[in-house]
């Protein structure tokens, strides 16, 4: 499978009378980690969403692996995992059966989520409720959830919110893990300098614009605090 | 929107000259008396709500397709029309079967079909105003309108076969041709007082979809830092 | 297939939830309670309308489990989750459904010992019975499904889901009704086949009209 690039074009997104997003112009090469940061409410997860087709531009294009996000949404959704604010998570069953309902719909084969759960060290709560689960483990959980689905790219929407350092060594190790098999990610992040460290390139957006574009190891002098 | 108000003002035209033919110029009917009369009205306003249906069904598809707004402003004017007429048509039943049979409602098949569609057009109404993004009240809208409008002759079989276990009453549309010129007269006056009603609901529709549609001003990024 | 995958979920879902199934019943069960209260201890009046209350107390029970079907999905969007996998939503779609489906079912039987206790009325014809609350259930549940979908979204859910789903479904409220008190109070006339074929029709008509429209109305 040939690895995958990110192509953003003007792309504009509003709620309401307000503009989440306004002009975002960006290019992510395959195989590459770029890193998105900015303030709460800079546009973000606004941005992750219209990447992952959750919802649609009002303006401007998108396109992963060649495939816009709004014509050829489900080719996009193929190619692309997201990490999400809300976890995508069934409280009522346990970690377990979440990540078989996804291997099913996938089409895959239930044996391999055992191991999943062992990578992101939660065998020992397979068979618990999510409804059980703290915040930190339910991000772990859906770190699993991304791995099943073998995506070219990943949108990882605050990896390291609500973990522990444990778990921030889990997340640099999935991160180096899929960028060694040419996954393409993209990762909002309010950690600069942890995420700077494993970041090829980096966008700062603020006020749903981009602010500054460029190789990672420059971005800490754009640091915005908040 | 002049053509809007000379649809309406041609309408009114037409129902005051086939209202005034049928009240005092065409003969009573010769079982049911001078209540029949109300058929002059009741019977195009029952026409003109099975087009105002199919005009909303219409409309409804016409979205899903095109993704146009202007259908969705249409299907909106549309519905409110219908909706209105339906609830005209149940006044009118009710008036014309006091009277008649002694009660305020009879179960009659047609009637009765058109109380269930003003409650479901109703609640379609309603959800159009608890949904504040316009894109998706208007996909919304037209899901439920489509399933609705499929609804009608179901409801009207179904509630026909029902009511045909009881009672056979003769239905108030039976009308000899002596009647057909007040009758007819009326029914292009209700139409054309409809399609006006339609074009202004729908220029209305437009311009609100426009204000909520319209693209918030641009703002650069300096401004926008400050009011972040 | 996906279809599979999706109504394996669904029964894992209820099952999990399996107690709020319960509450349901006894929700139902009072209900009919309620309309003997309504209708006064005349036995015969009752049993004439026993089918009515039947089908009204699954109809208004219907509108707690069809809400509660899209509780979970919402919580942590993860009905969202599965479109993004991607899943087909069609097979979404009708694993709900028919897992609705069988959930009205099991609460439409559960509440026939409970009319036939409070209103004498019995039948020897369970399998036609059977049948009747098969094919009235699925009427509820194929637009049931979709508009709960619609209204989980929405403020004033508990309002919106009943005034739009009531409407619509009374061409299956009346035929069930209908066939079902042919089958209590008698059927000389061999009525209940033309009410059973109307709500063949109407299940065959709207599973796969909402089939189609799902897609519209859980994506944006």
């Amino acid at each position: 499978m040939n690895d995958v690039a990110i192509d953003v074009e003007r792309l504009a997104r509003r709620y309401g009378r307000r503009w989440a997003l306004s002009d975002i112009t960006f290019h992510v090469p395959p195989a590459t980690v770029m890193m998105v940061a900015g303030r709460n409410g800079a546009g973000k997860s606004t941005l992750f969403r219209v990447l992952s087709t959750a919802i649609r531009p009002d303006a401007g294009k998108a396109s992963i692996g060649g495939f816009d996000v709004v014509r050829h949404r489900e080719d996009v959704r193929k190619l692309t995992a997201m990490l999400s604010h809300q976890n995508y998570l069934y409280d009522s069953l346990t970690a377990k059966e979440n990540l078989q309902v996804a291997a099913d719909h996938l089409g895959l084969r239930r044996n391999g989520v055992g191991a999943l759960l062992e990578q992101v060290a939660l065998n020992s709560r397979a068979d618990d409720p999510v409804s059980t689960f703290s915040a930190g483990m339910r991000k772990r959980l859906s770190f699993a959830r991304i791995l099943l689905q073998e995506p070219r790219v990943v949108l990882l929407d605050e990896p390291y919110g609500a973990l522990d350092p444990p778990g921030f060594d889990l997340v640099d190790r999935v991160i180096r893990d899929l960028k060694s098999r040419g996954t393409t990610i993209l990762m909002a992040t309010h950690n600069w300098e942890r995420s700077s460290k494993l970041s090829d390139m980096a966008l700062v957006l603020e006020a749903g614009r981009v602010v500054w574009q460029g190789a990672a190891g420059e971005v800490m002098e754009h640091e915005v605090k908040g | 929107m002049r053509k809007a108000y000379g649809f309406i003002v041609l309408g009114v035209v037409l129902l005051l000259v086939g209202s005034y033919v049928g009240l005092f110029v065409a003969p009573a009917e010769e079982y049911m008396g001078q209540v029949q009369r109300i058929m002059y009205v009741h019977v195009p306003t029952a026409w003109n709500w099975m087009l105002a249906v199919l005009f909303a069904f219409g409309s409804s598809i016409a979205f899903l397709f095109t993704a146009n707004t202007k259908w969705d402003a249409r299907q909106e004017a549309g519905l409110e029309v219908a909706t209105l007429f339906a609830f005209l048509l149940c006044c009118q039943g009710s008036i014309w079967a006091k009277p008649t049979w002694g009660v305020w409602w009879d179960w009659d098949p047609r009637l009765t079909s058109v109380a269930v569609l003003l409650f479901a057009f109703l609640g379609i109404l309603a959800l159009r105003q608890f949904v504040d993004d316009p894109q998706r009240r208007a996909v919304w809208s037209a899901v439920a309108t489509i399933i609705a409008s499929v609804d009608l002759p179901i409801v009207y079989y179904s509630v026909k076969w029902w009511n045909s276990l009881h009672q056979q009453q003769s239905n108030p549309n039976t009308v000899s041709s002596q009647f057909h010129l007040p009758l007819r007269v009326n029914a292009f006056g209700v139409l054309f007082l409809m399609i006006g009603f339609i074009m202004l609901r729908t220029r209305l529709a437009n311009y609100r979809l426009a204000r909520e549609m319209a693209m918030p001003p641009v703002v650069s990024a300096d401004q926008a830092g400050e009011l972040a | 297939m996906m279809l599979a995958a999706a109504l394996r979920k669904e029964i894992l879902l209820q099952w999990r939830t399996r107690s709020q199934m319960m509450a349901v019943f006894v929700f139902g069960a009072a209900s009919l309670l309620l309309f003997s209260f309504a209708v006064g201890p005349n036995a015969e009046m009752l049993r004439t309308f026993s089918a009515g209350f039947l089908w009204l107390g699954l109809l208004l029970s219907s509108t707690l489990t069809l809400s509660e079907s899209f509780h979970s999905e919402m919580e942590n969007r993860a009905l969202e989750g599965l479109l993004l996998l991607p899943s087909d939503p069609r097979a979404l779609y009708y694993g709900k459904a028919i897992a609705n489906w069988l959930q009205l079912t099991i609460l439409g039987c559960a509440l026939v010992p409970v009319m036939v206790v409070l209103y004498d009325a019995g039948t020897t014809q369970l399998l036609k019975l059977l049948l009747i609350i098969l094919l009235g259930t699925a009427g509820l549940s194929a637009p049931g499904t979709l508009y709960a979908a619609m209204t989980a979204q929405v403020r004033a859910k508990q309002t919106l889901l009943p005034l739009l789903l009531f409407p619509l479904i009374v061409p299956a409220l009346l035929a069930s009704v209908k066939a079902t008190s042919l089958v209590i109070l008698g059927d000389p006339m061999q009525q209940s086949r033309s009410w059973i074929a109307l709500l063949g029709a109407f299940d065959l008509i709207y599973w796969s009209l909402c089939g189609l429209l799902y897609g519209r109305v859980v994506e944006e």
